[in-house]
């Protein structure tokens, strides 16, 4: 991917997370959402060393990976303002966003439960010789998470093809990596054997050049990596910080962590920016009517898709239809 | 017609999914080499392969949620869960993941796994080892949650699991591992009594007596002890905890007017609570007697030494029964 292609997926990130914090301010994106603010250059720069048929887990966090891997942003809009038209009919929402058919095997509101999810992905790889490779999005609070470190443990036995991309913004919501991670995030990894690095997460040369080495380690039969990329959250954990008032960052801080845009880091022409800007503008009112046009989901449809099978339960006082039990 | 343990007829009914369906793995701690702790997956890997009986690291939410992402790419992992007390790491993954991506894909995905338990108490394999942990996956929406009770059951409810497009949780009641039964293994899945059904195990006139998994044994003894005594009781087997196939219980539950639920978990917010509940509404009138039930006490599974205390058995199913004709 050309560094005018990886601008575009990063100013996309950031203008669709800008339109998504106003649709919360207008009450029309219920509940909030965590901004990708600051950190574009991450998911801009690994997608952009991956085919379409890769696969990626991503977090709370996750508007920028589903971005960035392809989906579309109309739908991913109507998604976010709980739209029937949504990537998931509406039903999946910010923190749940999924395209199966791109490969985004979901946003997750667990913290680390999408890399055991992408360990298993890989696993195909052994069996059918597939050289997909899963990449599980993850922040530094999930370097805590048992569940991390039981997933790095089996994709490095089984020498599986899975990139462990950790973002670390310094903060696990309001905790800094300092007060809650012992030891250094990256020896996590290699003490499972797992190549890993550390790269500038907001230099998008620097996330590409990182991914695209281990995901030919990956496609090779290599097995897994591991690439910290650090960076800075410009914005809030979460929307609500922005009424709550939540004082946990210094201005002198933020202001230090805003110094350095990814966007900027990048360095492209003016020229050549403004026009990319324009076309992301149209695109995004484009998806902001379509939202807004678009119908809510019918509750009546709630109880939809429990089962594959069909199996319809606990509807009116009735349990199983015995017709399809 | 053979003549089967439980447990080799859960083995047999793996082996069958098996050989049926290239796609199905089985995954989890020393079920290859070892063939499983109760030897479930006894040979399976021999002729199956390393590379579809995978033996794990202890990390049960590691195990299950790698059987999620292989799920999603077209897998059907049956994952073992040693004991039933070791669930409970990987309950996360079960509740949080497993259970939602269906619906929250609203069905652009479907996770086609098994999650086997052995479960309950009897063995002398205190805490951890002796559990019955069904209520807490049968209170999820999205998980379906069976029990079998017998080897011609567990042969078919196996494979029906495996061949389910939907997760569920599959209990196995450790202690009737090693209970024989005839198992008719000449007949086709399509022709297995449903998986999601429950069905009467012994028809009876005087009060309905509801169980699953282990203790359907308990409550057929029962029966047959309350016979001589002049009593007929009915006997249903739930089979499917989740969900509850209720029509054949109210069914018996109007024709009898009475009614105990018996299982090894503790009582308080148990199965018996949302049966007796569901009764209640659906059968008020018919009722002689209030719902009673026969559980585990809500304690943490005692020692060894005492758990046969624990545990309902004949006399405690017996006595409610008293009860119940003396309200």
């Amino acid at each position: 991917m050309t560094d005018e292609s990886m601008y575009r997926a990063m100013r996309l990130i950031r203008r669709f997370e800008e339109r998504c914090i106003e649709l919360v301010n207008s009450g029309h994106i219920v509940g909030g959402i965590h901004p990708y603010i600051g950190q574009e250059a991450i998911a801009a720069g690994v997608c952009a060393a991956l085919r379409d048929d890769d696969i990626i887990t991503s977090t709370h966090r996750g508007h920028g990976h589903v971005l960035a891997k392809g989906s579309d942003p109309v739908r991913m809009l109507a998604e976010l303002t709980g739209r029937a038209t949504g990537l998931n009919r509406g039903r999946g929402g910010s923190m749940h966003a999924a395209d199966f058919g791109k490969g985004i095997y979901g946003a997750n509101g667990i913290v680390g439960a999408g890399g055991a999810i992408a360990t298993g992905a890989a696993w195909a790889r052994r069996n059918d010789g597939s050289d997909v490779v899963t990449v599980s999005f993850f922040g530094d609070g999930a370097v805590n998470q048992g569940v991390l470190l039981e997933t790095f443990n089996l994709a490095a036995l089984w020498k599986l093809p899975v990139l462990f991309v950790c973002e670390n913004n310094g903060y696990a919501t309001t905790l800094t990596v300092a007060q809650a991670v012992a030891g250094s995030i990256t020896a996590r990894a290699e003490a499972f054997g797992i190549p890993s690095v550390s790269v500038d997460g907001t230099d998008a040369r620097a996330v590409r050049a990182a991914a695209q080495e281990a995901v030919e380690r990956g496609r090779a039969g290599g097995g897994p990596s591991f690439i910290e990329c650090t960076a800075y959250r410009f914005d809030a954990h979460h929307t609500w910080e922005h009424k709550a008032r939540v004082r946990y960052r210094s201005d002198d801080e933020v202001a230090a962590g805003r110094s350095r845009d990814p966007l900027d880091v990048l360095g492209l022409p003016a020229g050549v920016r403004d026009g990319i800007d324009a076309e992301i503008e149209a695109l995004l009112a484009e998806a902001v009517a379509f939202a807004l046009d678009s119908p809510a989901p019918d509750p009546a449809g709630a109880l939809d898709h429990l089962y594959a099978t069909g199996l319809r339960t606990r509807d009116g006082n009735g349990l199983i239809d015995s017709a399809v039990r | 017609m053979e003549t089967l343990t439980l447990g080799k007829a859960l083995n047999l009914g793996l082996r069958r999914a098996m050989e049926d369906d290239s796609k199905v793995l089985i995954m989890g701690e020393d079920v290859g080499k070892l063939g499983g702790v109760f030897r479930i997956t006894d040979g399976l890997q021999k002729d199956f392969g390393d590379e579809r009986v995978i033996d794990t690291p202890l990390a049960e939410a590691g195990i299950v949620g790698t059987a999620i992402g292989l799920a999603l790419r077209g897998y059907r992992p049956v994952v073992e869960i040693q004991f039933d007390g070791f669930v409970y790491p990987a309950y996360d993954q079960i509740v949080c993941q497993v259970a939602k991506l269906h619906y929250r894909s609203q069905g652009k995905v479907k996770l086609p796994m098994v999650i086997r338990i052995p479960f309950g108490g009897g063995i002398g394999a205190v805490e951890h080892h002796s559990e019955s942990p069904e209520a807490y996956f049968a209170h999820t929406a999205g998980l379906k949650v069976v029990a079998c009770s017998n080897p011609s059951d567990a042969y078919w409810m196996i494979q029906q699991a495996v061949a389910s497009d939907d997760p569920i949780v599959f209990f196995e009641p450790k202690r009737r591992y090693w209970e024989k039964g005839e198992v008719d293994t000449s007949a086709t899945l399509s022709s297995a009594f449903p998986l999601h059904a429950s069905r009467v195990v012994r028809p009876g006139t005087d009060a309905t007596v509801l169980a699953y998994g282990p203790m359907v044994r308990t409550a057929l003894d029962a029966a047959t002890a309350a016979a001589e005594d002049g009593r007929n009781l009915e006997v249903i087997d739930l089979r499917s905890l989740s969900p509850l196939d209720m029509a054949p219980v109210y069914d018996s539950v109007r024709r009898t007017g009475r009614a105990v639920v018996v299982h090894e978990a503790a009582g308080n917010l148990g199965m018996g609570a949302e049966l007796a509940a569901r009764i209640s509404e659906e059968c008020f009138y018919s009722l002689e007697a209030p719902v009673l039930r026969v559980t585990g006490y809500d304690i943490p599974y005692p020692a060894s030494r005492v758990e046969e205390e624990f545990l309902p058995d004949l006399d405690r199913v017996l006595d409610a029964v008293d009860r119940s004709f003396g309200w």
